[in-house]
């Protein structure tokens, strides 16, 4: 789960990464209001999830509380990527002189918590790691005994901290340490950290992603969820604990297991057509669960058919069945559907869903092809009307 | 023959008085499975399965009575780093973690406590691995999909190996071993790993591998493939379309920063000489076009 910049910064504040805060603000006038408590010039951010806001037009200097609410005007309600701005922060300018990016992540490879520091500072690691490789440092953190004295010597001379702030970058990087394991981080990253004109060292824009397998022991971070960056129909998935990804084609994914599901939208390619989503319907899936992801699958306009891929194991095929049949009868919409049963109780599956007529299948190359037939003989049908 | 596990393997079931835990010991009792022992904290003295297991409050307890020496763990993600840590300390070889959801920073730990002290650890998030001709299975693969035969499998991923192994089974192209490695980002036991010890086993002719994206594990794989293994080799990826930045269901998937995609893994793949399949149900062909028999 990520992050949005204002929270990131709430986290860090509290482990003692020296920042300027600032005060969120969803409406001009509250921007207003936050500019004239703060004093002096602002700058006024968009906060959400997509990269590139400030190229967008998503971040604005305001030199006076009057400028700061038009500004505000200007990037409230503003489209990013697809995004509604709702919310800005407005904090205090700051006068830079030079900028690094700092960060941390759980780097599988090293199967360490990795510091990954680089002097050019501002842009994307990614762009600097494809550019310019040699100016980024990876070092990966013993995993038993964590963030060392000197591990934070070498980030330090390798960036090239002036020497009068390598007691300030040894608190940046003891806090963003400190987060990271406090908050069970995925990457935590400071970007840029800067240098101001007056000598300070301060984290100007921060990103956290947690580990969601991590968030049940976390519930005062689950509640920083964004639930205006998620598809609803992502939000109706996890609430009925399905795995679930919205795309853009027209073939609607039912499949348990994960690998097995990107596999089934794979083979929905191969063969032609365009998976609407990826889903993962779990282990042990009964009516209620099946019911859930037809109606999350159907709410989406462009779903003109479904496959249904389930490999049996722990997960019952009759069951499975019986939910498809059930579902059915209360579905919103119809839409062909292919169901691909194997596995435990497929046989016990098949006349259940013989005597509801549905197209069934034997294989998965088979299921997918018919399923793309299914979405051509519809497309047909409607050219033809 | 077989990797890991085998008809001398003696299995302690951590969590077996659990709703999973019965249900798949039962299935892996009907499979052949030497279960040796049970264990579940406060219900030590009693017996699981019918009576045919007895029950243990600590793994050691279980390893001193019966001679465990593999452990197969259904704990709740909560209490499973902690299970894995008392199966290594009671002197257990192989723990087999199928729980999923495990913290990563947990998993952290603990992975490198378990190479310490020389325990191989197979998963978190795993289906488990079975040894077809010697009738063992520690985990969850379905019993009767299986034929027993040559070819040695490694996977990522639950029911995508199922339909893999399948495929192979309704084309008469028996397995030795099937092994689901685990879709998580820190796992105990690499594709290298149970490449090297395929590549050891005289009686795996030929090697199955199943990726997905995210991670770099099949490019090294690969690399390692290129420098060390003569077998015959056929390899499905799957994610083709998975959109960049999201985590398809697997903690581990996830295309991030450009790098991961499935192309990057069938382009490294191929040019270890390794035939990549578009579809689980050509991989028995791409096999017998390699020289597999059976």
């Amino acid at each position: 789960m990520k992050l949005q910049e204002y929270r990131s910064k709430e986290i860090l504040d509290r482990h003692g990464v020296p920042l300027l805060a600032g005060e969120t603000a969803t409406t001009p006038a509250e921007a207003r209001a936050a500019a004239e408590r703060i004093g002096g010039p602002v700058v006024v951010k968009a906060q959400v999830l997509v990269g590139g806001r400030g190229k967008a037009g998503g971040v604005k200097l305001a030199a006076t509380p009057d400028e700061a609410e038009a500004r505000a005007g200007e990037i409230l309600g503003m489209q990013i990527k697809g995004i509604t701005v709702r919310t800005v922060l407005v904090a205090p300018a700051a006068e830079i002189e030079k900028e690094f990016y700092l960060g941390l992540i759980l780097d599988r490879a090293a199967r360490a918590i990795t510091i990954i520091a680089s002097a050019e500072g501002g842009v994307e690691i990614e762009e600097t790691a494809r550019t310019n490789p040699e100016a980024i440092l990876r070092l990966p953190l013993h995993p038993l005994i964590g963030l060392q004295e000197h591990n934070i010597r070498r980030a330090s001379f390798f960036l090239g901290i002036p020497a009068e702030l390598r007691r300030d970058f040894r608190a940046v990087l003891h806090g963003l340490y400190d987060a990271f394991v406090a908050s069970d981080a995925d990457l935590a990253e400071i970007n840029p950290l800067v240098v101001t004109a007056d000598h300070r060292l301060l984290a100007l824009d921060a990103k956290i992603v947690l580990d969601d397998s991590a968030l049940p022991r976390h519930p005062d971070l689950e509640a920083m969820r964004d639930l205006n960056e998620e598809e609803p129909s992502e939000i109706a998935a996890r609430e009925a604990g399905i795995s679930f990804i919205k795309l853009d084609g027209s073939i609607g994914c039912m499949v348990n297991g994960a690998g097995l599901a990107m596999t089934t939208m794979d083979l929905v390619k191969l063969a032609g057509g365009e998976p609407a989503n990826f889903l993962d319907i779990g282990g042990g899936a009964k009516a209620d669960k099946v019911s859930a992801a037809f109606r999350i699958i159907l709410d989406d306009a462009n779903v003109q058919a479904i496959l249904v891929n389930i490999f049996g194991g722990i997960t019952r095929g009759d069951e499975v069945a019986r939910g498809i049949v059930e579902a059915r009868a209360s579905l919103s919409r119809e839409v062909p559907m292919v169901v691909r049963i194997v596995g435990t109780n497929a046989e016990e599956a098949r006349p259940i869903l013989a005597e509801a007529s549905l197209i069934t299948a034997d294989s998965l190359d088979d299921a997918a092809a018919k399923a793309v037939d299914a979405v051509r003989a519809a497309g047909a049908a409607g050219g033809a009307a | 023959m077989s990797i890991l596990v085998s008809r001398s393997t003696r299995l302690v079931v951590q969590g077996i008085t659990g709703r999973e835990g019965e249900f798949h010991s039962r299935a892996m009792l009907d499979f052949g499975t030497n279960i040796v022992a049970g264990m579940t904290p406060g219900k030590g003295g009693q017996t699981a399965l019918d009576g045919k297991v007895p029950v243990f409050d600590t793994v050691a307890d279980a390893v001193r009575e019966t001679g465990a020496d593999t452990s197969c763990i259904f704990v709740p993600a909560s209490a499973a780093p902690d299970a894995i840590l008392e199966a290594s300390q009671a002197g257990i070889g192989l723990v087999v973690c199928i729980t999923e959801n495990i913290p990563a920073l947990d998993m952290l730990r603990v992975y490198h406590v378990l190479k310490e002290r020389g325990t191989r650890l197979i998963g978190p998030n795993c289906p488990g691995l079975t040894s077809v001709g010697e009738q063992a299975k520690v985990g969850i693969i379905p019993n009767d999909i299986h034929r027993p035969g040559p070819v040695g499998l490694v996977s990522r991923s639950g029911t995508l190996t199922y339909e893999v192994v399948q495929a192979m089974t309704d084309a008469g192209m028996g397995q030795s071993t099937c092994v689901g490695i685990g879709g998580d980002p820190i796992i105990g036991t690499s594709f290298i790993d149970v490449l090297e010890a395929f590549n050891a086993d005289p009686e795996t002719e030929a090697i199955v591998m199943i990726g997905e994206i995210g991670g770099e594990e099949e490019e090294k794989a690969a690399a390692f493939v290129q420098r060390e293994v003569r077998k015959p080799m056929a390899a499905f990826i799957a994610g083709r379309t998975a959109p960049p930045g999201r985590r398809m269901g697997h903690a581990g998937a996830i295309i991030s920063g450009g790098s991961g995609t499935a192309e990057s893994k069938r382009q490294a793949l191929e040019a270890a000489g390794i035939a990549v399949a578009d579809s689980p149900s050509s991989i028995p062909e791409l096999l017998r076009a390699a020289g597999v028999r059976g």
